[in-house]
C-alpha cells in the first residue's frame, strides 16, 4: 500500500508541470491582453499600453515569464489577480467552499438516487421501471448541462416560482461566512428562514450538476448489480437462508459497488468541469464562475493558478478514490 | 418416515409446455443415509437439488406432488419460514469453491453469518464457534484463516470453508453438488473423506451429486441414476454395481477406465443426451441404447420396482442373475 501511494505521488510531478505549461500557453494563445481588456473600447495609447504591460511584467520573453511563474510557484507564491490585486490563494479559498458545497450536494443527489434506481432496475430487470430508468438516464447523460439548467430554471423558477433563479441566498440575509458552507453558516446564524432560503437556492444547481453523474451511476449500478446477482456466491448466500435484503445489499451491492466507485471517482473530475457551466448559469459564486470571469479579463495569474489548483484537486480526489477502491476490494488491497 | 420425500418433481424453464429439465422424479432419503445421484451433465441432478433448496429463479417452474423435508412441505413454505430451514437443517455445498465464496468478506464473517442467522450466535461466541468449525474441517492455522479473504485460499481450502459454512448449523441433510469436480485429484480424496467423516459423526443424511462412480461405490448406500431429467434406475450399493438393470447404468459402469483395461478404446455410449428439439417419443435412451426394440421407440417405460430397487426399462438386464 505504501509503495502504491509513493508511486501515485511520483506521478504527480510530471502532471503538475504539464498543467502549468498548458494553462500558461493556452491563456496566452487567446487574442488580447489584460491591458486591452481593462481599457475596454477606448483607444489605447501605444506608449501607455507598453508601459502598463511592462509594469505587469508581460513584456518579457515568454520563457522568462514561464520560469518566473514556476519560480514563484516553487516558493508557494500563487501571485495576485491583475484585476482585484487580491492574492489568488485568498480568492480561491474564499470561493472554493461554494463550489465544494454545490459539488457535494450534487454528488449526494446523484449517488443516493443513482444507487437506489440502479439497484431497483437490476432487481426488476425488464420491467417498466427498468426501461424507464434506463431511458431517462440515457437522456440525462446526453443532455447539455447549460440547456438542461435553463429548462429547469424556466420550469421551476419562472413558471412555478418554487425556487430562486440565481445566487446562494436571498439578498435580505447577511450571513457571516464562518465555514464557507452556506447551509452550515445559515444554521449557525440566528437569522430566521436563512437556512431554508439557502437550501432553496442550492436544490436546482445541485440537480443540474448532478444529472450526468446520476445517469452514469444509475446505469453502472444496474449493470454491476445484474452481473453480481448471477455470481455463485450470491447463490451461496441464498442457500444459507439469508434474507433477500441481506443477499442483495450485503452480498450483492457490496461487490457491485467496486466498479461503481471507480465511475464515481471519474465523475468527480467531470463534476468540476460541469461546475463551471452550472455556476455561470445560476450565478453561483464559486470557482467556476470566477475562472470564466478571469478568462474574460485575461487575468493570467488567476487562470493559470486557478486551473492548477483545480487540477491538483482532481488528482487528490482520484488519489482518495484509489485508496477507497483498495478498501472496498480486498483483492486489490493485498496486492504488493 | 423418511427425511426427504420427493414425488413427481418436475422443473421447467419457460412456460408450462417447455421440455422439463427434471421430469417426474421421485427421491427418498432416510435420516443418516448417503444417497448418490449420478448421471452425465445435463441430466438434471443439480437442478433437482436446487429446486429443493428453493434456488430455482424465474423463469424456472417447479412442480411436484410432494416435496417434503423433515415434515415440512417445501413447496408451500414461503419466505421466512422456508429460510428457517434452508441453510440450517438443509444445506448445500457447491461445485466450484473458488466462486462460491464472497470475495469481499472474510472467511470468518461468512461462517459467522450462518451462526447468527440460524443459531443467534453473535460476537465472540460466533467467532469461537467459527474457529471450531474451521478446525473441524481441518484447515491448518485455522485461527489465522478466520480473517483471510477467499482469494487468499486455495481451491481445496475454499471448499473446506464452504463445507464449514454448510455444517455450521448442524444440518439434517447436506447436499454436496459435485464437491470435488473443481479440485485436483489428491485434494478430491481428502474432501470426500472429510464429508463422510462429518456425515458419520453428525449422523446427517448426505445427497452426493457426482460423476465419479468409484466414489459412489465407496460411499453411498443407495444410488439414483438419472438420464435426461428422469430417474432410470434406483438401487443399493453394491448390487447396482454388480448387476446393473438399466442399459444406461451398464454403459456408465463400462465407461469407467479401469473396466477397459487392455482395450484400445474406452467403452462409450454413442450419441448425446436428447435436447429440447430431439426428445424421443419412446424411452429417452432408445436412440442410444444397444438393446432397443421397436416398442422402446414407441412407448416410454415407467419406473418399475423390483426386489432391490427400481428400473425404467422394458427389457431390464441381469434380472435373472440376481443372487441375493
Amino acid at each position: 500500500m505504501l509503495s502504491f501511494i509513493a508511486r501515485r505521488l511520483g506521478l504527480l510531478i510530471p502532471t503538475f508541470f504539464g498543467v502549468t505549461l498548458l494553462t500558461f500557453a493556452l491563456i496566452r494563445m487567446i487574442p488580447g491582453d489584460p491591458v486591452e481588456v481593462m481599457m475596454g473600447e477606448r483607444r489605447v495609447d501605444p506608449a501607455m499600453h507598453a508601459e502598463a504591460l511592462h509594469r505587469l511584467g508581460l513584456d518579457k520573453p515568454l520563457y522568462t515569464q514561464y520560469f518566473d511563474y514556476i519560480g514563484n510557484l516553487a516558493q508557494g507564491d500563487l501571485g495576485e489577480s491583475l484585476r482585484t490585486r487580491e492574492s489568488v490563494w485568498h480568492e480561491f479559498t474564499t470561493l472554493f467552499p461554494a463550489t465544494l458545497e454545490l459539488s457535494l450536494a450534487a454528488l449526494l443527489f446523484a449517488g443516493t438516487l443513482g444507487l437506489i434506481a440502479g439497484v431497483i432496475a437490476a432487481l426488476k430487470r425488464g420491467s417498466l421501471f427498468d426501461h424507464g430508468v434506463m431511458g431517462i438516464s440515457l437522456a440525462g447523460y446526453s443532455m447539455p448541462i447549460f440547456w438542461w439548467g435553463l429548462l429547469l430554471i424556466m420550469f421551476f423558477s419562472v413558471w412555478l416560482g418554487w425556487t430562486p433563479v440565481s445566487g446562494r441566498i436571498d439578498l435580505l440575509y447577511d450571513i457571516e461566512p464562518r465555514t464557507g458552507f452556506m447551509l452550515i453558516d445559515t444554521l449557525l446564524s440566528d437569522e430566521e428562514g436563512a437556512f431554508v432560503s439557502a437550501l432553496r437556492h442550492l436544490i436546482l444547481p445541485a440537480v443540474v450538476l448532478g444529472t450526468i453523474p446520476l445517469a452514469v451511476i444509475a446505469r453502472m449500478t444496474r449493470s454491476a448489480m445484474l452481473e453480481v446477482l448471477r455470481e455463485d456466491y450470491v447463490r451461496t448466500a441464498r442457500a444459507k437462508g439469508l434474507s433477500p435484503a441481506r443477499v442483495v445489499f450485503i452480498h450483492g451491492l457490496r461487490n457491485a459497488l467496486i466498479p461503481v466507485l471507480t465511475v464515481f471517482g471519474l465523475q468527480i473530475g467531470a463534476l468540476l468541469a460541469g461546475a463551471v457551466l452550472t455556476e455561470t448559469i445560476f450565478s453561483w459564486p464559486g470557482i467556476g464562475k470566477w475562472l470564466i470571469e478571469s478568462i474574460g479579463a485575461r487575468d493570467y495569474p488567476v487562470v493559470q493558478n486557478g486551473i492548477l489548483l483545480i487540477a491538483c484537486l482532481v488528482i487528490l480526489v482520484n488519489f482518495i478514490v484509489d485508496i477507497l477502491y483498495g478498501l472496498a476490494n480486498p483483492r486489490i488491497r493485498h496486492q504488493r | 418416515m423418511s427425511l426427504l420425500n420427493i414425488k413427481n418433481l418436475s422443473v421447467r424453464f419457460g412456460d408450462a409446455n417447455a421440455v422439463p429439465v427434471v421430469d417426474g422424479l421421485d427421491i427418498e432419503v432416510n435420516e443418516g443415509e448417503v444417497l448418490a445421484i449420478v448421471g452425465e451433465s445435463g441430466s438434471g441432478k443439480s437442478v433437482t437439488m436446487m429446486a429443493l433448496m428453493g434456488l430455482i429463479e424465474a423463469p424456472g417452474i417447479v412442480k411436484a406432488d410432494q416435496l417434503q423435508f423433515d415434515g415440512h412441505d417445501m413447496l408451500s413454505l414461503k419466505g421466512k419460514q422456508r429460510r428457517k430451514i434452508v441453510g440450517k437443517d438443509l444445506s448445500m455445498v457447491f461445485q466450484d469453491p473458488m466462486t462460491a465464496l464472497n470475495p469481499s468478506f472474510t472467511v470468518g464473517y461468512q461462517i459467522e453469518e450462518v451462526l447468527q442467522q440460524h443459531l443467534g450466535l453473535k460476537g465472540k461466541a460466533a467467532r469461537a464457534r467459527a474457529l471450531q468449525l474451521l478446525e473441524r474441517v481441518e484447515i491448518p492455522a485455522a485461527a489465522s484463516r478466520l480473517d483471510a479473504y477467499p482469494h487468499q485460499l486455495s481451491g481445496g481450502m475454499s471448499q473446506r470453508v464452504a463445507i464449514a459454512m454448510a455444517i455450521a448449523a448442524e444440518p439434517k441433510l447436506l447436499i454436496a453438488d459435485e464437491p470435488t469436480t473443481a479440485l485436483d485429484v489428491t485434494i478430491q480424496a481428502q474432501i470426500m473423506e472429510l464429508l463422510l467423516d462429518l456425515q458419520r459423526e453428525q449422523n446427517m443424511a448426505l445427497v452426493l451429486i457426482t460423476h465419479d462412480l468409484a466414489v459412489v461405490a465407496e460411499t453411498a448406500q443407495r444410488v439414483c441414476v438419472m438420464y435426461a431429467g428422469q430417474a432410470v434406475e434406483l438401487g443399493h450399493v453394491p448390487m447396482l454395481f454388480d448387476s446393473p438393470k438399466h442399459p444406461y447404468t451398464e454403459a456408465l459402469l463400462k465407461a469407467i477406465p479401469e473396466h477397459s483395461l487392455g482395450a484400445k478404446r474406452l467403452a462409450t455410449l454413442p450419441g448425446i443426451v436428447p435436447g429440447r428439439f430431439d426428445r424421443p417419443h419412446g424411452c429417452l435412451l432408445s436412440p442410444r441404447c444397444p438393446y432397443a426394440q421397436a416398442d422402446c421407440k414407441a412407448q416410454r417405460p415407467d419406473l418399475v420396482p423390483h426386489a432391490h430397487g427400481a428400473v425404467r426399462c422394458f427389457y431390464p438386464l441381469n434380472l435373472n442373475s440376481e443372487v441375493a
